[in-house]
C-alpha cells in the first residue's frame, strides 16, 4: 500500500500521481519504442492496428465513458477521416496537414450531426447514431466522385518532408507515425480530463440537471464532446485507410461501429486504460481465433475447417460475459487485482460493491 | 435592497396551478425561508428561479433585472447557486472534482488551451483549487476530499452539495431542504453553517425547509405556501401561529372535543 503525501495543489494536477507510476509508463513507452526490433513485421503490423483501434477507442471513450452519450455511429466519422485524408493527399496537400485536417473535418461533421441528434437520450440516441452508421455505406456509394463508389480508394504513399513511407514498404516508419498520433491524442485526452471542460463532461454524464445548475451549457458541452470524439475517430480513420492500403464502403460498415462500442465496454468504460485494453482484445482476437482454430484442426486432424460466424459468436460471448460478470471491463478487473495485492491480506470481496456501469442507455430515459 | 424578486408568478402544469400568483422579495444579506405542506410549490419556486420552468405569468428579477430571458445554465453566472432536494451530485467523481465543477462559471480557458493544458489553465486550476479548499475547510470536508460520492453516507452528501453550491461563490444560495434526512446533530451543524454563510460570507440564503427548528433558528423572514398560494409572511413565530398556516397543516374543524 502506497501513501502519497500531497504537498501542493499541483499534486492533483500532475499527469502522474507519483514517481514510480511515471517510471512504469516510461518503461512502457520504452518498450513501445523498441517494439520494431523486438517483434517481426507481421506482429508489428498487428501492433499498429491495435494502436489505430486505441485512437478510435479513446475517441469513443471520451463520448461514451466520460460524457455518457452512447454512439453506434463512429464508423461514419472514421470514414470521413479516411476519405478526406486520401482525397487531400491526392490533391497535393502535404500529409503533415492532411492528417490533422482530416481529423478536424471529421470533428466538424460530428458537431453538425450532434446538434440535432444529441437532443435524444439513452437508447434513442443509440438508435439515431445507428441510423447514421447505416446511412454511411450508402452515402459513400452515392458520393462516387470523391469516394470511388463501390470500388473504393487506394491510399497513396505518405510523403513526410520528402521521406516516403507506406505500410508495407516501411512498416517501422508507419508504426512510429501511428504511435506518435496515439501519444498526441492520449496527451490531449489526459489534459482535458484535468481541465474544466473534462469535468463538465463527467458532470453531464452523472447529472445533467445539476451540471446545468452549475453553469454548464448542456447542448454546447455535449456537441463539444461529440466533436472531439469525432476528431479522434477521424484521425483513426485516416490512419486505418493508410493501413488498409485500399478501402471502400464495406470497410466502414455497421460492424465496425459495433466493434468500437464493444471495444470500450470490454476494456472498461470511463477509463483511458479501457480504450487500450479493449483495443488489444479487438485487435488481436481475429488472429487469436484463426491461430487457435488451426491449432485445434491440426490437433484432431480435421484439415482446414471454417466455421462461419465464429468471430461474431466469440465477440458476443465475450461481451455478454463482461456485462454480466465485470461491468467495469478489463480495467475494472485489473484495478481489483492490483488492490488485492496492495492490501494483501486485507482485501474484502465486496470492496467494489458500489461500482456501477457508466453507460447511460440502461437508464432508458 | 432587494436581491431577488418574484412578481405575481404563476405556473400551470395543464390544469394544475403549481404556483399561483406568488410574490416575494429576498433582501441582500437575508435568510428567507419557504415553508408549507408537501406539494405546496416550494421546490417549483426554486425550479422557476433556476429557469428549469417558464412561468405562465409574472416576472422574476435579480437586482431589478428580469432573468426570464436567460437560459438555466446562464443563471449561475449571476451568482445564484442551488442545491437539490434529492441530492444531485456527480456520483462517479470525487468530492474534490464535484466542488471543482462548481467553479465552472468562473472558467476562462478555451478548448485549445485546455487540450494542451497551457500554463494559464494550470494557474486557473490552482486558483479554483484554493477557493475549493476554503469551502472544504469551512464545511470540514477534509476527510472526504478524495472519496467518491458513490461511497459516501447521505449526511455527508448533503454537505458536499452545499459545498459545491458555495464553491460557485454565489451571492444568493438556494437551499432545497438542507436538513431533510439529517440527524439531530447534523441539523445542528447545518444551523451553524447557514448562520455563518450569512454572517461571515455575506451570502443571501433562500431556503425551503420542513424542519421548523432550523427555520426558526436561522430565518429572518418566512413565507408559508399551500397549494401554490401564499398563506402568510413574517417572522417564523408569526407564521407558525398564523391561523391559515395551522389550517393548511392540520385541517379545519378546530380541536377534538370542541363543538
Amino acid at each position: 500500500m502506497r501513501f502519497v503525501f500531497k504537498r501542493s495543489y499541483d499534486a492533483d494536477i500532475k499527469l502522474f500521481k507519483h514517481r514510480p507510476q511515471a517510471l512504469w509508463y516510461l518503461a512502457l513507452l520504452a518498450v513501445m519504442l523498441a517494439l520494431p526490433w523486438i517483434i517481426d513485421e507481421f506482429f508489428l503490423g498487428e501492433a499498429t492496428n491495435v494502436l489505430i483501434w486505441a485512437i478510435a477507442g479513446m475517441g469513443l471513450m471520451l463520448l461514451v465513458g466520460h460524457s455518457g452519450q452512447a454512439s453506434l455511429g463512429h464508423a461514419a466519422f472514421m470514414a470521413v477521416g479516411a476519405y478526406t485524408n486520401v482525397n487531400m493527399m491526392e490533391s497535393g496537400i502535404p500529409f503533415i496537414l492532411s492528417l490533422p485536417l482530416s481529423g478536424i473535418i471529421a470533428g466538424v461533421v460530428g458537431v453538425i450531426v450532434a446538434l440535432p441528434v444529441l437532443r435524444l437520450h439513452g437508447i434513442y440516441l443509440a438508435i439515431a447514431t445507428l441510423a447514421i452508421s447505416v446511412l454511411t455505406e450508402d452515402f459513400i456509394v452515392i458520393l462516387e466522385p470523391w469516394t470511388g463508389g463501390v470500388i473504393g480508394l487506394v491510399a497513396p504513399p505518405i510523403d513526410l518532408f520528402g521521406y516516403e513511407m507506406d505500410r508495407y514498404g516501411t512498416p517501422t516508419a508507419f508504426y512510429f507515425l501511428t504511435l506518435l498520433v496515439t501519444l498526441l491524442v492520449l496527451f490531449a485526452y489526459r489534459n482535458l480530463l484535468r481541465a474544466p471542460l473534462g469535468r463538465a463532461f463527467t458532470a453531464l454524464r452523472d447529472s445533467e440537471i445539476s451540471a446545468q445548475a452549475m453553469g454548464v451549457n448542456i447542448m454546447r458541452t455535449k456537441a463539444t464532446a461529440f466533436g472531439l470524439s469525432c476528431v479522434a475517430a477521424g484521425l483513426a480513420g485516416a490512419l486505418l485507410g493508410l493501413f488498409a492500403g485500399a478501402f471502400n464502403h464495406e470497410t466502414f460498415n455497421l460492424v465496425l461501429s459495433i466493434q468500437l462500442l464493444l471495444m470500450i465496454v470490454i476494456g472498461g468504460l470511463g477509463s483511458i486504460h479501457g480504450a487500450f485494453f479493449g483495443a488489444i482484445v479487438i485487435g488481436f482476437l481475429p488472429q487469436f481465433i484463426a491461430i487457435s482454430r488451426d491449432g485445434i484442426s491440426n490437433l484432431f486432424g480435421l484439415g482446414s475447417v471454417t466455421i462461419p460466424g465464429i468471430e461474431s459468436g466469440v465477440f458476443a460471448v465475450i461481451l455478454i460475459s463482461f456485462i454480466l460478470f465485470e461491468p467495469l471491463g478489463i480495467y475494472g478487473r485489473w484495478v481489483k487485482i492490483r488492490t488485492y495485492f496492495e492490501l494483501f491480506p486485507f482485501y474484502r470481496k465486496n470492496m467494489f460493491k458500489r461500482q456501477k456501469s457508466y453507460l447511460k442507455t440502461e437508464r432508458m430515459r | 435592497m432587494s436581491l431577488l424578486t418574484l412578481e405575481n408568478v404563476t405556473l400551470r402544469f395543464g390544469g394544475l396551478v403549481a404556483v399561483n400568483n406568488v410574490s416575494f422579495h429576498v433582501g441582500e444579506g437575508e435568510v428567507f425561508s419557504l415553508v408549507g405542506p408537501n406539494g405546496a410549490g416550494k421546490s417549483t419556486v426554486f425550479n422557476l428561479i433556476s429557469r428549469f420552468y417558464d412561468p405562465a405569468e409574472g416576472d422574476i428579477k435579480f437586482e431589478d433585472k428580469s432573468i426570464l430571458k436567460m437560459q438555466s445554465d446562464q443563471v449561475p453566472s449571476l451568482g445564484i447557486a442551488r442545491t437539490f432536494q434529492n441530492i444531485e451530485l456527480f456520483e462517479q467523481s470525487t468530492v474534490l472534482q464535484n466542488l471543482l465543477v462548481g467553479r465552472h462559471r468562473h472558467r476562462k480557458s478555451g478548448l485549445l488551451a485546455e487540450l494542451f493544458f497551457a500554463p494559464k489553465v494550470r494557474d486557473e486550476e490552482r486558483r479554483h483549487r484554493a477557493v475549493v479548499e476554503e469551502v472544504i475547510d469551512f464545511l470540514e470536508l477534509q476527510a472526504y476530499r478524495d472519496k467518491y460520492i458513490a461511497g459516501l453516507p447521505y449526511g455527508v452528501r448533503k454537505v458536499v452539495e452545499l459545498a459545491r453550491a458555495l464553491a460557485t461563490e454565489p451571492r444568493i444560495l438556494l437551499l432545497d431542504e438542507p436538513a431533510s434526512g439529517l440527524s439531530v446533530e447534523e441539523t445542528q451543524d447545518m444551523i451553524f453553517w447557514v448562520e455563518d454563510i450569512k454572517k461571515q460570507m455575506g451570502v443571501t440564503v433562500l431556503m425551503v425547509e420542513h424542519d421548523m427548528n432550523l427555520v426558526a433558528a436561522v430565518s429572518d423572514r418566512v413565507l408559508a405556501l399551500a397549494d401554490g398560494k401564499e398563506l402568510a409572511i413574517g417572522t417564523s413565530a408569526e407564521v407558525q401561529s398564523h391561523p391559515a398556516v395551522i389550517e393548511a397543516y392540520l385541517g379545519t374543524g378546530g380541536r377534538i372535543g370542541d363543538d
